[in-house]
Parts: C-alpha cells; sequence; structure tokens
C-alpha cells in the first residue's frame, strides 16, 4: 500500500518535472543515482546484516525471551533485543500484543518496541555512513536510555 | 582495496552466512532466502525516494529550506520536522538520504535530528496500528512521551556535537550530491 503510493507520487512527480524542465529532470535523475551509487556498498552490508540477525532472532526466538523476563532485568534483555533487531511494524504490534496476554509487563514491552523503533544496532553502519560516528553513537544511546523512560511511565499509567 | 573497502561489510556477512550453510544447512537457507526478501523489500522502495531526492535536489531552492528549517527558522522548522517524519513511512533507513538531502539544502541539525526522530517512532500510520493493537491509552502515551523526548534528545545531541563535528556532516552532502 504505503509502496504503490510512493512510486505514484515518484512517477507522476518525474512526469511532472519532465514537462516543465527536460533538463533540469535529467539533471535531477544523474543526482539521484549518484547519491544511490554512493551509500549502495553500506545499504547492501546493512540488508545482508539484517536478512541474517532478523533469522537468527525471529519473532519465535524473541517471545521465548520476553516471556520469561520480568522486572529490570527482563526489560534489560527485552531493550537488548529491541535494539539489535528490526521488526516491521504490522509484526510488532500483533506480537506485542500476545505477548502481553501471555502476561508480559506492559513496562517490558513499551521498552521493546520503543528499542525496536529508535535504536538500530543492525542499521548503524549506514547512519554512520551518513551522519558520523559520533551522530550515531549519541542517538542511539540517547534513544536506548530514553525507551526506559517510556517504559517506566507507560507501567505507571497503564497498569 | 579502496574499492573494496566499502563492501567489507557485506564481505563479511556474506562469508558468516556460508559459513551457517555448512553448520546448520537449514538456518542457513533460511538466512539467505531472507537476504533475498530485504533486497527485494529495498528496491521496492529504494528507487521512488532517491528518484524524489534528485527532483528535489534540483527544484527545491535551497533559500527555501533555510527559511523554513534552517537556522532562525524556529518554531516553524521544528514542526515540519516532526510533520515531515510523521507523515512518512518506511524503514528508518529509508529516512537517512531524505534527511542528507535537507542538510544538503541547509536545514538546521537540530530539525534533522527531529526529524530522524519523528521517523523512527512517531509515523502516523505505525501509530494507527499500533492503537489497534495496544490499545488507545498505550499508544497515545508513547507516541506523547516521544514527542517530547525526541524534542529534548534532538536539542542535547546538537549541544554535544561541535561545530567542526557537525560542519564535516554538512560538507559531507553538499558535495555527495554534486557528482564530484
Amino acid at each position: 500500500m504505503f509502496e504503490k503510493i510512493l512510486y505514484a507520487v515518484a512517477v507522476s512527480s518525474l512526469i511532472l518535472s519532465y514537462c516543465k524542465d527536460r533538463d533540469r529532470t535529467k539533471k535531477g535523475l544523474k543526482k539521484a543515482w549518484k547519491s544511490f551509487v554512493n551509500v549502495f556498498p553500506a545499504f547492501a552490508g546493512v540488508l545482508a546484516l539484517m536478512g541474517l540477525v532478523l533469522t537468527v532472532m525471529s519473532a519465535d526466538v524473541i517471545s521465548r525471551f520476553i516471556g520469561h523476563g520480568t522486572g529490570f532485568w527482563g526489560m534489560l534483555t527485552t531493550s537488548v533485543i529491541g535494539s539489535v533487531t528490526l521488526i516491521p511494524g504490522f509484526i510488532v504490534f500483533p506480537l506485542a500484543a500476545s505477548l502481553l496476554e501471555k502476561g508480559a509487563g506492559v513496562a517490558q514491552i513499551a521498552v521493546f518496541i520503543s528499542t525496536l523503533m529508535m535504536v538500530g544496532i543492525v542499521t548503524a553502519p549506514l547512519e554512520i555512513e551518513y551522519f558520523g560516528r559520533k551522530e550515531t553513537l549519541l542517538r542511539n544511546a540517547f534513544s536506548f536510555v530514553f525507551s526506559f523512560v517510556v517504559a517506566g511511565v507507560i507501567g505507571m499509567v497503564i497498569s | 582495496m579502496k574499492r573494496i573497502k566499502p563492501y567489507m561489510l557485506l564481505i563479511i556477512v556474506a562469508a558468516a552466512d556460508v559459513l551457517l550453510l555448512f553448520v546448520n544447512f537449514d538456518l542457513g537457507t533460511r538466512v539467505i532466502r531472507s537476504t533475498g526478501l530485504n533486497f527485494a523489500q529495498m528496491l521496492g522502495v529504494i528507487p521512488p525516494i532517491f528518484l524524489l531526492i534528485g527532483l528535489l535536489d534540483v527544484w527545491v531552492p535551497r533559500e527555501k529550506v533555510i527559511k523554513f528549517m534552517g537556522e532562525g527558522s524556529g518554531i516553524t522548522g521544528v514542526l515540519l520536522g516532526i510533520l515531515l517524519g510523521a507523515a512518512a513511512a518506511g524503514p528508518l533507513y529509508a529516512a537517512f538520504p531524505v534527511a542528507a538531502i535537507m542538510l544538503k539544502k541547509g536545514a538546521k541539525f537540530t530539525n534533522i535530528l527531529i526529524f530522524l526522530g519523528a521517523w523512527s517512532t512517531m509515523k502516523i500510520p505505525m501509530f494507527l496500528f499500533e492503537m489497534a493493537s495496544l490499545g488507545y491509552a498505550f499508544a497515545a502515551a508513547r507516541w506523547l512521551l516521544s514527542l517530547t523526548g525526541i524534542l529534548f534528545m534532538s536539542w542535547i545531541i546538537n549541544k554535544l556535537m561541535s561545530d567542526g563535528e557537525k560542519q564535516s556532516i554538512y560538507k559531507k552532502h553538499s558535495g555527495a550530491l554534486e557528482g564530484k
């Protein structure tokens, strides 16, 4: 669905641009290609890494970890899993809902979702390529700590 | 060596995949299949994004971006960062090239961090789905907390980075798209 919209927007923009100014459009396409080629090695590496990590850390494996952990150590385990892996939202939320039903704590689920979305160890090589080591380190470290704040507050609000 | 170096990660992972095939054939084949799917997914999302980036590069004047998201854009830049990030869909890695073109056009570093933060965890399509799965209170509480946290983190990360470090990031992207 999202892809279709994205393609529709991109293609219609391209047509519009081409009608308005042919040379400029060609220049834009060249720039697009250039920036793609520049990051392709890093992209390919990260995608391969994702393929490896995601398969080894499947939803089954994750639920086994989260199902057991309670309290702070449980949250720590959950957050580490969340930081490493990247699971699309449409899988995460139902998984999280079923874990809640099985008795996982709200705070643990919150830390899992937040780290999953904000902290990306697997994508770090790509982020470094774009924004350097320091930004990558700071953004991920802060997001990791922040996920515990989110979990703490959500645990208090919802119980 | 210089041409191989960017591919180091890919080479290491591919070697690990091959090794895994020998150790555990079943898991190895699943890894290779899932890697294939990842590449297919990338080929789905990445071409239109780069196409749009290329077009933005030639059509959106730098002055406009500076005015709305640059130094001195104030609250407008912050709101735009949140809005553009939250309206998006797709994995965070798709946000990096978009952020890069915004940097190139002179957007403020803090606003870029806000944009990345919003894209990572405040996306509206995701929020709707989270609400449906985990309930209104959970999703809304997390969204509002994320908003506060992202604003704070972006501000502090920007403070922790020296001008030189930021300049080198800007410089990298001003060249990367010029076709040097």
